[in-house]
């Protein structure tokens, strides 16, 4: 038997017959992945401007890149804002997460949508209305400010990712620490937090990448010495065609890959446990 | 995967220090809303023994136990421990041991570590901790299991290191919440004992929930039943069962058929004319006779009531056999059907006859049970 005449589940139905299905989903998995390829072999172009395929091969941007002291230090404030969002909506979403799990107040329901607001309303709003306040308090362009921006966009990923944690847990098991003597705090952080670790290390990772990747509110209210990474780079897109863009995306790329794969492999093996 | 399961726990041991503490629970409520979970609930366990709180799901038995727990603050009433207040005391200060019904082992902690946690919080140091989790291991009868993970364990296996983490650090009282309800029948069976014996054996004072009727009557030194959020009997399982207070338990506690009585004004009170009993100072209007069906026996064609025994007439309807026992419905009249059970074995009594056949069924008078008020519903 050849394998287009085998059946491709426990049905009737042979791969033969759902040619056309996969044929369909190889072309949305390339539709999807094609335009963040592109910038790949861009990025190793000798020219001058962005060219596709590269006529002469480089590493010149890339050196551009780590030569320079304004895309260095637009890196490292990324970086910065990146690791400080995922300190400060990594612990809110954990506290979140576990009150509303555990509450049986009414007003749950209500509190979780205001939570999970900056992921429904669209980001251009709150940069806007982000910018307008800083500006009365003096925000704008400090690190502070960006942080707290970004802990906003990534708190209701959080939320989501540790809520999902807590739902394959048996909520008795801490309220047997208890019983055994331990307090509410001591069995959250001897019984529960050990158990949902996964989660909370993916939402800590989901945060960080929230922030590194943003760009809309970053070009608001980052500005100066506290530019990030993606506001040089919209900057530098908009004012001058330079390769060194393709070779900081195809950086980025490979970084938040490697940090998506791994909340992947973290999840599947939380789910194992 | 139980096969080194044994009857009964090492009953010889010496106790392991436990002192027993009364339970005393006064008017104690707790509302949801407007619906009462528990309403003025007054309740004595005695020091050492083993209560059973018994009743339908949504009785609120679930309610008082976690009451006594701590988990949930009743409305009003006061729970002692003892001589000590404890409706305040947060849960880890009432030094209550507890079982729940998903076991709620830890799956990051292997076996002796889930059973050292409680004495890991008591600040006693590893070679004591570990000595104490070795006597608690011999205890439940797995030596040698320390260092297994959770899921290496079979549902008893678990069932049982679930209890010993309960115990390993001398509570004053041990409280369960249906821990048997996910073991197969068999198993179950074999743990009602071994509790009992463990019970014995720990001398603590244990409250300890089920809706298993037959499972509270195996294991239980008295049971409250409990209905609506009230304690509607306490007594010991033998009382419970042949004299319950109200059709709620008759009916509840073992099987029964409810018969409707009629009371004359001097307070006889009879069923089709034959005298079984009398209201005594009662005033009530309703009664009802409940009649068990292992109580009931095939008389002869011939037989009438008498001093001794209350003899009804009917018509075979249907003889069903279960195994240990046949089950024969006994159609009285054309709504009341009466159910006779009785033994398979060769020296039981003969079943009635076929279908069809017109039947005598007996009640010695020493079995007749009558309560006041109307059929259950």
């Amino acid at each position: 038997m050849t394998w287009w005449s085998r059946p491709a589940a426990d049905t009737q139905i042979t791969h033969g017959s759902r040619l056309w299905l996969y044929v369909l989903s190889a072309i949305i998995m390339l539709l999807l992945v094609a335009p963040t390829l592109i910038v790949v072999p861009m990025s190793f172009s000798d020219s001058q401007y962005l060219e596709f395929p590269p006529s002469i091969w480089s590493l010149r941007w890339y050196e551009e890149y780590l030569g320079s002291a304004k895309w260095m230090r637009a890196t490292a404030t990324s970086f910065q804002v990146g690791f400080l969002t995922m300190l400060v909506a990594t612990p809110l979403g954990i506290m979140a997460a576990y009150a509303l799990f555990v509450s049986r107040h009414r007003a749950t329901r209500a509190i979780f949508l205001l939570l999970i607001t900056p992921m429904i309303v669209p980001v251009i709003l709150i940069a806007i209305g982000t910018f307008y306040a800083y500006g009365r308090v003096g925000m704008n362009n400090t690190i502070a400010g960006l942080v707290l921006a970004h802990s906003a966009l990534a708190l209701p990923i959080a939320i989501i990712v540790i809520t999902a944690g807590l739902r394959s847990y048996d909520l008795s098991q801490e309220q047997v620490a208890r019983s055994l003597g331990a307090t509410r705090t001591k069995a959250f952080f001897l019984i529960t937090l050990p158990q949902i670790r996964f989660s909370v290390i993916t939402a800590a990772l989901l945060s960080f990448l929230t922030s590194f990747d943003e760009v809309i509110i970053a070009i608001f209210v980052s500005g100066g010495a506290n530019a990030t990474l993606t506001k040089h780079m919209f900057a530098a897109l908009r004012d001058y065609i330079d390769p060194t863009i393709a070779a900081i995306s195809t950086i980025m790329v490979i970084l938040s890959s490697a940090l998506l794969l791994l909340t992947q492999f973290l999840g599947s093996k939380g789910r194992g446990n | 995967m139980d096969s080194r399961l044994k009857l009964s726990f090492a009953v010889t041991d010496a106790p392991q220090g436990t002192t027993a503490l009364p339970i005393e629970i006064r008017d104690l409520t707790k509302r949801y809303g407007s619906v009462y979970a528990l309403n003025s609930v007054d309740l004595d366990v005695h020091s050492g023994e083993f209560l059973t709180l018994l009743g339908p799901s949504g009785s609120g038995k679930t309610t008082l136990l976690m009451a006594i727990a701590g988990f949930n603050r009743p409305d009003s009433g006061s729970i002692r421990f003892g001589e000590d207040e404890v409706i305040l005391t947060p849960p880890h200060k009432r030094e209550v041991g507890m079982v729940f019904q998903s076991y709620a082992l830890f799956p990051h902690m292997n076996v002796a570590e889930n059973i050292g946690f409680p004495l890991k919080l008591r600040g006693i140091s590893g070679a004591e901790r570990a000595t104490r989790v070795e006597e608690a291991l011999e205890t439940i009868q797995l030596s040698g299991f320390g260092a297994r993970n959770i899921d290496q364990l079979s549902g008893g296996q678990r069932q049982r290191v679930a209890l010993a983490r309960a115990f390993v650090f001398g509570p004053r009282i041990l409280l369960m919440d249906e821990p048997l309800s996910a073991l197969d029948k068999k198993l179950r069976e074999r743990m009602q004992i071994e509790l009992k014996h463990l019970h014995r054996k720990l001398g603590v004072t244990t409250v300890y929930v089920t809706h298993d009727q037959r499972e509270a009557l195996t294991m239980s030194d008295r049971i409250a039943v409990i209905n609506d959020g009230e304690l509607v009997q306490l007594d010991t399982p033998e009382v419970i069962y042949n004299s319950p207070a109200n059709a709620f338990v008759a009916d509840f506690i073992g099987e029964s058929t409810m018969l409707p009585l009629t009371r004359d004004d001097a307070g006889a009170l009879s069923f089709r004319g034959q005298k079984v009993g009398d209201a005594g100072t009662d005033q009530s209007k309703d009664w009802t006779l409940v009649v068990r069906p292992e109580r009931l026996f095939f008389a002869g064609a011939g037989a009438e009531t008498d001093d001794q025994t209350i003899v009804l007439k009917g018509v075979m309807r249907e003889a069903v056999f279960q195994g240990e026992s046949e089950m024969a419905l006994v159609a009285i009249d054309d709504d009341t059907e009466v159910a006779v059970r009785f033994g398979t074995g060769g020296r039981a009594s003969p079943a009635g006859g076929n279908t069809g056949d017109q039947v005598s069924i007996g009640l010695d008078r020493t079995d007749v049970i009558i309560i006041p008020g109307g059929q259950a519903a």
